[in-house]
């Protein structure tokens, strides 16, 4: 570690080589953007702020982050918008695909090992993006899947991930987790306290997080079908 | 050809890379070694455009973007067009490097090319080639070739207004304001605040204030210029390239 | 064992001008049970006629979905038409990813044509032994496209192809002004009719027997699920056998391959029931 520190670079043209030099090109940038998920015994609650941002410049304020796979299936995206433009691309062709071969609709537990797989085919060169899906079940329960970028998936049934992720995750962990309290009441969530605690939990994350804000997309999955609801954030 | 060179393991010199007998040192010649099988990438814009400026009106698109291809703080070519028209229905800004520019140019001309070639009565439309150029730019960022490029996009689209743009990375999107490089902070606070004000503004109304904006970023953007090219496309008129236009400056 | 001196490959040609090896092909279109195409000012519709290989076997799947814009209707080697529709499919996936939008239905023809075509020039290859019927719909409209093993292809108001389609092309013919006046409902019995015809007289149309395929203006391309189509298979249950051929009358096409006719002198493609003028975009700017 010290040999890096005491390098300092010096104009020594006798040793300079045209062997190829590491250049530095960065194909990743981070658009921020966050996502909160959660899963009730027959619907699943999807939110996204539509934020894009680079660094301290704001891009847009109404993009949309939420992706409807099908009719049961909405994936929310963060991180490096490119890349979320391209796999997202994937994944609706790949899904066209199996559903020319197999005859029918990928369920939401298919589409969410097909992410994990398609992620980590990039293992070395990954999609830099926070993949958060929601979903119904083969038995019409909400269900939400959440990915690191190179493919990892856990199944949980709330999630926070994005640039306000660290931030959200804790209070998701008390309010709809109920851990850390004794002698609660675990109450089921309900459509309207999911809706409540994400509108909350995104005034927060706009507080805090200069990559949070704007507006909210929320997309609520039930076995009727997704219904969309938008809410105004502050700008600033 | 054999596996085994007797040249490799018998002939070679006692020392290697040591002086001749009689003469002085020299430093192993890496250039053989290396060059062969080296490409070149861009790792930096060279002759670059600067801002690109655009904004959705009551009927129309416009695109504004000015003449001068910079070459580091050299203002090196100065009668350089950075809008163009793309087809009947779209405009195409374009910031960056300007031979990355100009190659992405001759690939769209070729596409249009091909496209009335097959004379079937289809137009390409701005979101195709938004959609595009996006591939297109997030492929080579993908291969670390990036074209070092800003685009702004405008077009109608089945009597929609259409206004994208996508950068080096492949990063797109839409909105009724877009403007890329310094303009990002100089210009987006003007035109979106008049935008929100009045988001159906006429052409002269949207023509003026594009002045405004070109003519501030003149003042504060030491790579731009006092001239510019206008970009507008309206759905009774069709697509105008304006210009250049001069900056009358105070001072 | 060649019927002729000139038909050992695709390749050959005949003395007068012909390739047997293509004509054969043509036949195996024949072959298949029928289809019919047909469109109004805002769908096109695609009727096909399965067959089942035995008592103890489904029936055939005869319509193919391409995309949320194109399908198509096959006769003739259904192993065939599959690789021409995981082709078609391709390239309606690759226009997407990179254009955003559906493929023109008119390119997507121009493609799979040059595709067959290759194949009637190559002694190493055949030519498909399928006729398709494609339904689409783009900012041109609905569209009914024919192709054939020899890799023409029709732009048409209404089409049927198959076994003793000759009935249905007759019933299209006579009915051919009211398909662009009338709607969706009715041009689906009207292809329903026209298919009708091609069947001898003991056998009827019936869910198990019958698929339809739908495209148009606000639709996706869907093929009917069984109790759609027992709605329109009985709304035409009474007027039926009316315009059906009497028995032996119908033109039997769906004879073995016959020898090649002797040459009958110049002659031109066959006419299709009725082709569309090909658009300029001059007519359409």
């Amino acid at each position: 570690m010290s040999l890096i520190q005491d390098y300092i670079p010096r104009n020594l043209p006798d040793y300079a080589t045209q062997a190829p030099k590491q250049f530095q090109f960065n194909p990743y940038a981070d658009n921020g953007g966050s996502v909160v998920a959660l899963a009730g015994d027959d619907f699943s609650l999807i939110a996204a702020d539509t934020r894009l941002s680079t660094g301290y410049s704001i891009y847009s304020r109404k993009q949309e982050k939420l992706f409807k796979l099908s009719d049961t299936t909405v994936l929310g995206c963060s991180g490096c918008w490119c890349d979320i433009l391209t796999l997202t691309r994937v994944i609706s062709a790949r899904m066209q695909i199996y559903q020319h071969e197999h005859h029918k609709t990928m369920t939401t537990s298919a589409t969410a090992q097909m992410l994990s797989t398609m992620l980590y085919y990039k293992r070395f060169f990954p999609y830099y993006v926070s993949n958060i899906l929601a979903g119904l079940d083969n038995d019409g329960k909400g269900c939400i899947y959440r990915y690191d970028p190179v493919g990892h998936c856990e199944k949980n049934t709330y999630v926070a991930g994005g640039s306000a992720g660290a931030l959200l995750q804790p209070l998701l962990d008390n309010q709809v987790g109920y851990l850390n309290q004794e002698n609660v009441e675990k109450i089921p969530l309900t459509k309207d306290k999911a809706l409540s605690v994400v509108k909350d939990v995104f005034i927060s994350a706009a507080e805090r997080d200069i990559y949070t804000g704007d507006g909210i997309t929320i997309k609520i999955i039930t076995k009727d079908g997704i219904t969309e609801e938008k809410f105004d954030l502050r700008r600033d | 050809m054999s596996f085994f060179n007797r040249a490799d393991y018998f002939d070679l010199p006692y020392w290697q890379n040591g002086p001749a007998p009689g003469s002085l040192y020299h430093f192993p010649d890496f250039t053989t070694n290396f060059n062969s099988d080296a490409i070149q990438r861009t790792q930096s814009p060279m002759v670059t455009g600067t801002s690109v400026v655009g904004m959705q009106f009551k009927d129309g698109i416009i695109i504004a973007a000015d003449v001068l291809a910079s070459y580091g703080s050299l203002a090196r070519f100065r009668n350089c067009e950075r809008v163009i028209k793309v087809n009947d229905n779209i405009i195409l800004g374009a910031g960056g490097d300007y031979a990355d520019y100009q190659y992405l140019r001759s690939l769209i001309e070729q596409k249009i090319l091909d496209e009335q070639c097959l004379d079937d009565g289809f137009k390409l439309k701005p979101k195709s080639l938004h959609c595009w150029l996006t591939r297109v730019m997030y492929n080579k960022r993908s291969s670390f070739d990036p074209l070092w490029n800003n685009f702004i996009i405008g077009g109608i689209e089945d009597d929609q207004l259409y206004l994208g743009t996508v950068d080096k990375l492949g990063t797109a999107f839409t909105d009724p304001v877009i403007s890329t490089g310094y303009g990002a902070y100089l210009a987006t606070p003007i035109i979106a605040k008049a935008y929100e004000a009045n988001s159906q503004m006429t052409e002269k109304e949207a023509t003026d204030l594009i002045y405004k904006v070109m003519q501030v970023l003149f003042y504060r953007d030491a790579r731009s210029f006092p001239k510019y090219h206008l970009g507008i496309i309206t759905k009774e008129k069709g697509i105008e390239i304006r210009g250049p236009i001069s900056i009358v400056t105070d001072q | 064992m060649f019927r002729n001196q000139y038909d050992s490959d695709v390749t050959v040609w005949s003395p007068q001008g012909r390739l047997h090896q293509v004509e054969y092909a043509m036949e195996a279109v024949k072959m298949g049970s029928a289809t019919v195409g047909l469109k109004n000012k805002t769908h096109a519709v695609i009727v096909a006629l399965k067959r089942a290989a035995s008592e103890l076997s489904s029936h055939q799947k005869k319509i193919f979905p391409i995309d949320i814009h194109v399908g198509f209707a096959m006769s003739g080697l259904t192993a065939d038409a599959r690789m021409l529709s995981r082709y078609m499919r391709t390239e309606c996936l690759n226009y997407k990813y990179s254009h955003d939008n559906t493929l023109p239905v008119s390119r997507l023809i121009t493609t799979v044509g040059n595709k067959m075509q290759s194949c009637t020039q190559r002694y190493d290859r055949r030519p498909y032994g399928v006729g398709l019927l494609v339904a689409g719909y783009d900012d041109q409209g609905p569209h009914i496209y024919q192709t054939c093993p020899s890799a023409n292809y029709y732009d048409c108001k209404a089409m049927a192809i198959g076994a003793r389609s000759q009935s249905a092309r007759t019933y299209l013919e006579k009915h051919l002004t009211e398909f662009s006046s009338c709607d969706l409902d009715d041009l689906i019995k009207h292809g329903l009719r026209a298919l009708r015809d091609t069947l001898p007289n003991e056998a009827d149309l019936s869910t198990k027997n019958v698929s339809i395929g739908v495209v148009g203006k606000g639709t996706e391309f869907e093929i009917l699920k069984e109790s759609a189509m027992q709605v329109y298979l009985s709304e035409i249950e009474g007027d039926d056998k009316r315009g059906r051929p009497a028995e032996g009358e119908a033109e039997s096409d769906d004879r073995p391959p016959q020898d090649p006719p002797s040459d009958p002198g110049l002659r031109d493609p066959a006419v299709a029931v009725a082709t569309e003028e090909r658009p300029s975009a001059m007519d359409t700017e």
